[in-house]
């Protein structure tokens, strides 16, 4: 089982084959997108002379650059909100153990069983009535709430096998409550922190249905939102539409290149609880 | 026990310290103002899900038509009328096609995937990553990318045509069983590599000491497979079952981008159908009908997954 035998050598010839079938469209999305559209040759023959005006012009007629930009604001209002406001509500809920402590935890905990879609349409409505429709903060608030019995799911159980003295150490040192869950028990959670993080981000960031639903027909359109009005205007144009889709996918992936273990291993260890 | 030179101080440091345990008790005993960091969870948790979720389960058994202010109860009007209406009877049986399909063939690629790359072979540590790399995705972009693939003069029907010498160039997103097959084959495509990092977590938990000695007993691989590990990961395929029945369940960004509901009507899924009807067509009652039945089914997944957290709550 240790050593690198004719079998491990057939596997990976196996499993390298299974590669190719998921690097195949990651190579003709990229392929096609440097092609000079009048270009006749398969998708799958190498571009004969690369250009990148495909790409420009994706930029300016897709107006990516807005698109990016709301997106990058609504996913990090969103995600700090969720993070800030989650680990508060874990810390005491973990902690206090009272019967209203518990009774609180269960009812976020009813949360994971809810799927959004039943509260989708009355969510909608108030929004309407509120006249938040197409403003960002419609979408912010709808993640917040969506998001936070999952967040506080995760943090309660890490919270609750964290060792006590810490916290006591700093209570006895005269630290306020603020203070000690602030500089003593937030740095602790760190690990934890980063699965919600990059969870959140990786959600939200690629949400297509709700600014669908919130955000059509306005200015403030994410990256997918953009990219589903845009395909539908140039439709025949793949070169042009597939440079507009490696574009918006550049921040996604580039963040998990960077931390493919962490981001790995929050989405196993996330689901676990 | 600090030890002093002069056996009288005893008696001044005794106090000192019973006054410091008391304080200690007294302080760590006191979480109470705390309970105040509840209540922005709350409020946003109870504005956005438990609300909207109530007025819901309300709406669904009401003639309401989203905009105005009165409405009456109409029993189980709409969902019989979900039931009985062709178009979302027909979603619900694509749903559930959709759901039991990329369940089954999600978990079998996932699991040959996993097995594989938690092998000596030289390359697990790309294909991980490689694998993986679809998840992060945009579910728009994935589908964008394959309603190329897919389309009648694409790559993917260039090798069909080859491999049949010319006979064959099937339509994938206009014939509405092939439509259906394509948004699974996608599905799969996309999130095999979720299953896999979750067997992966699985089988890395599994002690090398078990296996090592099933294979000093002379057990074959397959025997290894079959009685050790499947055994061993039995967690990690209930997850991997909920989460992808659950998911084929809500499906909609896939179906909605890659053939629209169509051709026809004939891919669409109880999502997509919610949409529509509700936003579309303003037919809010038989659309909150369907997310309720919607709600039913993933609730009832939801609680087999969460079945031992669930006890021990309950316990407490």
């Amino acid at each position: 089982m240790k050593r690198y035998t004719w079998k491990t050598f057939i596997l990976e010839g196996g499993m390298l084959f299974a590669g190719l079938i998921f690097v195949i469209p990651f190579y003709i999305l990229v392929n096609l997108s440097i092609k000079d559209p009048r270009e006749q040759s398969s998708s799958l023959v190498p571009a004969s002379s690369p250009e990148f005006d495909n790409y420009t012009d994706a930029w300016t007629k897709a107006e990516l650059g807005h698109a990016m930009l709301t997106s990058i604001i609504i996913t990090s209002i969103s995600v700090a909100l969720i993070v800030l406001i989650s680990v508060m509500a874990a810390y005491p809920l973990a902690r206090m153990g009272t019967k209203l402590t518990n009774r609180t935890y269960w009812l976020f905990l009813c949360g994971l069983l809810i799927p959004f879609q039943l509260g989708l349409i009355p969510m909608y409505q108030t929004m309407r009535d509120l006249n938040l429709l197409g403003s960002i903060w419609s979408l912010i608030i709808v993640y917040v709430g969506l998001q936070m019995p999952f967040s506080i799911f995760l943090y309660c159980g890490f919270i609750r096998v964290l060792p006590r003295e810490y916290e006591e150490a700093a209570w006895v040192d005269g630290a306020s409550h603020f203070l000690t869950f602030w500089k003593v028990v937030f740095p602790l959670l760190r690990p934890i922190t980063s699965t919600v993080l990059i969870l959140n981000v990786i959600f939200i960031w690629n949400d297509f249905l709700s600014p669908l639903l919130y955000l059509s027909g306005t200015s403030n359109l994410t990256i997918p939102l953009t990219l589903f009005n845009f395909v539908g205007q140039w439709v025949s144009d793949w070169p042009l539409v597939f440079a507009g889709l490696v574009i918006s996918t550049i921040p996604i992936l580039a963040l998990f290149f960077s931390l493919q273990k962490s981001v790995m291993n929050g989405f196993a260890g996330g689901v676990k609880g | 026990m600090e030890t002093s030179p002069v056996g009288q101080d005893h008696v001044s440091v005794a106090p000192i310290r019973e006054k410091a345990i008391g304080l200690r008790k007294r302080r760590s005993l006191s979480f109470g103002g705390l309970i105040y960091f509840v209540l922005p969870a709350l409020f946003f948790y109870l504005f956005v899900v438990i609300v909207p979720s109530i007025r819901g389960s309300v709406y669904a058994f009401t003639d309401w038509d989203g905009l105005a202010q009165d409405f009456k109860f109409v029993g189980f009007s709409n969902f019989i009328g979900a039931f009985n209406t062709k178009q979302s009877h027909h979603a619900i049986v694509v749903t559930l096609i959709i759901a039991v399909a990329v369940t089954v063939l999600q978990n079998f690629v996932g699991l040959l995937l996993a097995l594989g790359v938690n092998s000596r072979i030289k390359s697990r540590n790309f294909l991980r990553v490689l694998f993986f790399t679809p998840v992060v995705m945009s579910p728009v972009v994935v589908a964008y990318v394959w309603q190329f693939l897919l389309s009648p003069n694409g790559p993917v029907n260039s090798i069909v045509s080859f491999l049949s010498a010319g006979n064959l160039r099937p339509s994938w997103l206009g014939d509405p069983n092939l439509a259906l097959a394509s948004i699974i084959i996608v599905i799969i495509w996309q999130f095999a590599g979720f299953s896999m990092v979750i067997f992966l977590a699985g089988l890395q938990r599994i002690p090398d000491e078990v296996l090592e000695a099933a294979q000093v007993d002379g057990a074959t691989p397959f025997r290894i497979l079959r009685y050790i590990t499947f055994p061993l990961l039995a967690p990690a395929l209930t997850i991997n079952l909920m989460l992808s029945m659950i998911g084929g369940l809500k499906v909609f960004d896939q179906a909605w981008v890659l053939t629209g509901g169509g051709p026809s009507g004939k891919t669409d899924t109880v999502s997509t159908i919610i949409f529509r009807n509700a936003f579309q067509y303003g037919e809010f009652g038989s659309s909150i009908a369907l997310a309720l039945i919607l709600t039913v089914a993933i609730a009832l997944i939801s609680i087999i997954q969460y079945r031992p957290l669930l006890k021990r709550e309950f316990k407490s």
